[in-house]
């Protein structure tokens, strides 16, 4: 008889799930660092030949171009460094503003698309099927070249209560001017949401222990909105105003709204807020009917059924693709480069890359804007995702 | 004894049927509705009667230059017949329009079968359209062997490039997406950490970086003396963008499949290759197809981009025959058929999609 042991087949190494698992993995690992060795050297020699440094120093040139529109002082004398902040304040300017419209459009519509008006929710039904099946860079040169470009010129232009202009050369509005005094009803704007945010937690609290309400929101708008505005007039009303006047060919004085930006904001909003309102007319959808069925059976009202059973269930679905679809805006934002906004890929990656060549520093660094910004809202998703997420038992 | 006989029914009321009915359920149940649906009756009368007189009434579809629109208040139409053939086929030469209408006619016959329900040979079809069809369709684009005259990637143009970037596109990035979301899940960690960090590389940064990238780039990483088209430089980029946006679709697909079935495959003595092939995959695939064809229609829409690092795909021959002072102001016209086209495409591919859902909607159907 044989000896058990020996008849006990043993695996051949390639078989080896363990040993073959870690051959893959170098040979990929080689591979990998192959690659990019190949690739690094390919661009070290590349650039060698032609002539460009490496580094970060081409930052504190000075640029030598002008900027359509910036948030901080700028103009030839700058270095490119600056180029690159002016860049990276309009991107965040057009992504705000973005965000904002498309937000407070995308809940309408999501709203509507849910009302028990036939002509209602069918009118945002169309909205939601043409604007998202339409190219968003289409959209920007349509507002820009189609719409905006058509409008009168300065002399002409469109005058609503003499004070804001509409025109083909932008938007005119009066400029705000503070006066002292004004310094004032800032420092009580921001005390009081600071306020509001200590009152809200314990207003949370109290409610938790007790099961007593407090009307934060109500409290809220009067702290942050009421008590500056009663302050301002008290004050004297420490404003003035610039009004845009005609002078020669262009307005003076106030604030222009450059049209590359009108119609970038107009297509980045409208667009996004397609999408938007989907999300929210899914969310809305999502909260099952027994949930309003067992609120009315503790005898909440429909108002309070609302607010305290179904929004909040509602926005944990909502809330995680929104913030995708603001990543998206704020990346979709790049397109301004196809209008002559002056955002971060049009003034960095377009005009400092070809008066520079620093294409891998410059790649680099705008990729890098983009990563960032992304990382930071998915760390915000997961945050509030754990936050949001049901506990069960 | 007198027998009960039930009198007919009575028709329910003329406010309770019909069109009647109808408006009073759907437009005006309550006064607010009634408010809303009067105001909004009204604010598409205010917008719709102009929009319809530009396009259908007081437009011109018929005409060979300028005068044909001039002193017209509606949509100069003829514009767009007129420029037809250049938004179709861009720089292409004329001569030689024959072989792009042949791709067209390829397509049509191995894709168009697809959208019904019971066509013969359907599946070789579809075969032949992601393999071969690409292969022939390139070497009759571009010419060069069989006595066909090589047409350079610059002059190729309009709706043609669009459908064919939007083509290869699609066709390369999904099994990519596939490749990289079993790279992520796999259990190999460098295998698992080199395919997070591309799939969330090409998340986080935006397209058209990607596509600068790729032109300005790309000749830096290559070695000297090789260098690539314009048009495939654009291509890889726009590949390597819409599969990592693919590979997190498929992922989500692979997370929901339940681990039993992982577990019966490998109970079942099968190799990982044919546990994936044979099991997971076919099962996440279908679990998530409106994603998939939703980074399609993205990727659809994004073949736009390509006009900013200089290709003329359709919305560049737009802008390029718009600014022509030959035809005046015809920008609206330009961007509405250019809106056009892609809404056909891209309607059509979600409405596929939809369909596609339901007949595939089987195993968790209750």
């Amino acid at each position: 008889m044989a000896d058990p042991v020996k008849t006990q087949s043993k695996t051949a190494i390639w078989n080896d799930p363990t040993f073959r698992s870690i051959a893959f993995q170098v040979i990929a690992g080689v591979a990998i660092v192959w690659t990019f060795w190949a690739l690094f050297d390919n661009t070290m020699t590349n650039m060698e030949r032609r002539g460009i440094t490496t580094g970060f120093a081409f930052l504190n040139e000075t640029s030598g171009f002008g900027i359509l529109m910036s948030l901080i002082e700028y103009d030839e004398t700058h270095t490119y460094g600056r180029t690159f902040l002016v860049g990276l304040l309009n991107t965040l300017l057009i992504s705000v503003l973005g965000i904002f419209a498309a937000t407070i459009l995308g809940f309408i519509l999501g709203v509507a698309r849910l009302s028990r008006n036939w002509l209602i929710s069918k009118i945002a039904a169309v909205y939601v099927e043409i604007l998202r099946n339409i190219p968003l860079l289409l959209q920007i040169f349509f507002w820009y070249i189609a719409v905006l470009q058509t409008l009168p010129h300065p002399r002409k232009s469109f005058n609503f209560a003499d004070s804001f202009f509409l025109n083909a050369r932008g938007f005119y509005v009066p400029g705000p001017v503070p006066e002292s005094g004004f310094n004032i009803v800032l420092v009580l704007f921001f005390t009081a949401i600071i306020a509001t945010v200590f009152i809200a937690r314990w207003a949370r609290k109290r409610q938790d222990l007790t099961g007593q309400q407090f009307p934060v929101f109500l409290t809220g708008f009067g702290l942050i909105i009421g008590v500056p505005v009663v302050i301002f007039f008290i004050l004297g009303a420490p404003m003035s105003f610039d009004y845009p006047a005609l002078k020669g060919f262009n307005f003076q004085g106030g604030i222009t709204v450059i049209p590359e930006l009108i119609a970038l904001w107009l297509a980045l909003s409208m667009y996004t807020a397609a999408f938007i309102g989907e999300i929210v007319r899914a969310g809305i959808q999502g909260v099952s009917h027994g949930q309003t069925e067992a609120a009315h059976a503790l005898g909440i009202r429909h108002n309070p059924t609302l607010r305290l059973v179904i929004v909040p269930q509602a926005m944990r679905i909502i809330i995680p693709p929104l913030t995708s679809q603001y990543l998206n805006l704020a990346k979709n934002s790049s397109l301004a480069t196809a209008i002559g906004y002056p955002d971060l890929v049009g003034v960095f990656m377009g005009t400092t890359l070809n008066q520079t060549g620093q294409a891998l520093e410059i790649v680099a660094m705008t990729m890098a804007v983009y990563l960032v910004m992304s990382l930071l809202i998915s760390a915000f998703m997961n945050w509030f995702n754990n936050r949001m997420a049901l506990v069960e038992r | 004894m007198r027998d009960f006989k039930a009198l007919p029914d009575l028709a329910p009321p003329l406010v309770a049927r019909g069109v009647i009915g109808w408006a009073r359920e759907n437009l005006f149940s309550t006064p607010l509705n009634s408010v809303m649906s009067l105001i909004v009756i009204y604010i598409l009368y205010l917008t719709l009667v102009p929009i319809i007189d530009w396009v259908f009434v007081s437009s011109v579809f018929l005409g060979d230059d300028k005068t044909a629109c001039e002193g017209i208040t509606g949509a100069c139409w003829a514009f767009i017949g007129n420029r037809l053939p250049i938004f179709a086929y861009g720089s292409y030469p004329a001569a030689e329009y024959w072989r792009l209408e042949t791709c067209f006619v390829l397509l049509l016959f191995s894709f168009g079968p697809q959208f019904f329900e019971k066509f013969p040979y359907k599946l070789p079809l579809g075969i032949f359209s992601l393999t071969l069809f690409p292969v022939i369709c390139y070497f009759l684009i571009a010419g060069g062997y069989f006595g066909l005259e090589h047409v350079e990637t610059e002059k190729w143009g309009g709706l043609a490039l669009t459908l064919m970037i939007a083509y290869v596109g699609i066709v390369a990035a999904l099994p990519f997406g596939v490749v990289l979301a079993l790279g992520r899940r796999s259990d190999m960690p460098v295998i698992r950490t080199f395919c997070i960090a591309f799939i969330e590389l090409w998340r986080g940064v935006p397209l058209i970086s990607v596509l600068f990238m790729s032109s300005v780039m790309l000749p830096l990483f290559l070695p000297d003396g090789m260098n690539f088209d314009k048009l495939l430089r654009a291509l890889i980029g726009i590949t390597m963008f819409q599969s990592a946006y693919m590979a997190e679709v498929i992922r989500g697909g692979l997370q929901a499949i339940p681990r039993g079935q992982y577990e019966a495959a490998k109970a079942l003595g099968l190799s990982y290759w044919k546990s994936m092939s044979l099991i997971i995959l076919p099962q996440a695939l279908k679990l998530v197809i409106p994603g998939i064809v939703n980074t399609f229609i993205a990727l659809f829409k994004d073949t736009t981009l390509v006009l900013i690092i200089g290709l003329l795909d359709i919305l560049a021959t737009v802008q390029a025959a718009i600014t022509d002072p030959a035809w005046g102001a015809v920008a609206t016209e330009g961007y509405v058929f250019a809106a056009a086209c892609f809404w056909v495409f891209c309607f059509g591919m979600s409405r596929y999609s939809i369909k596609l859902e339901q007949k595939l909607h089987t195993g968790h159907k209750r």
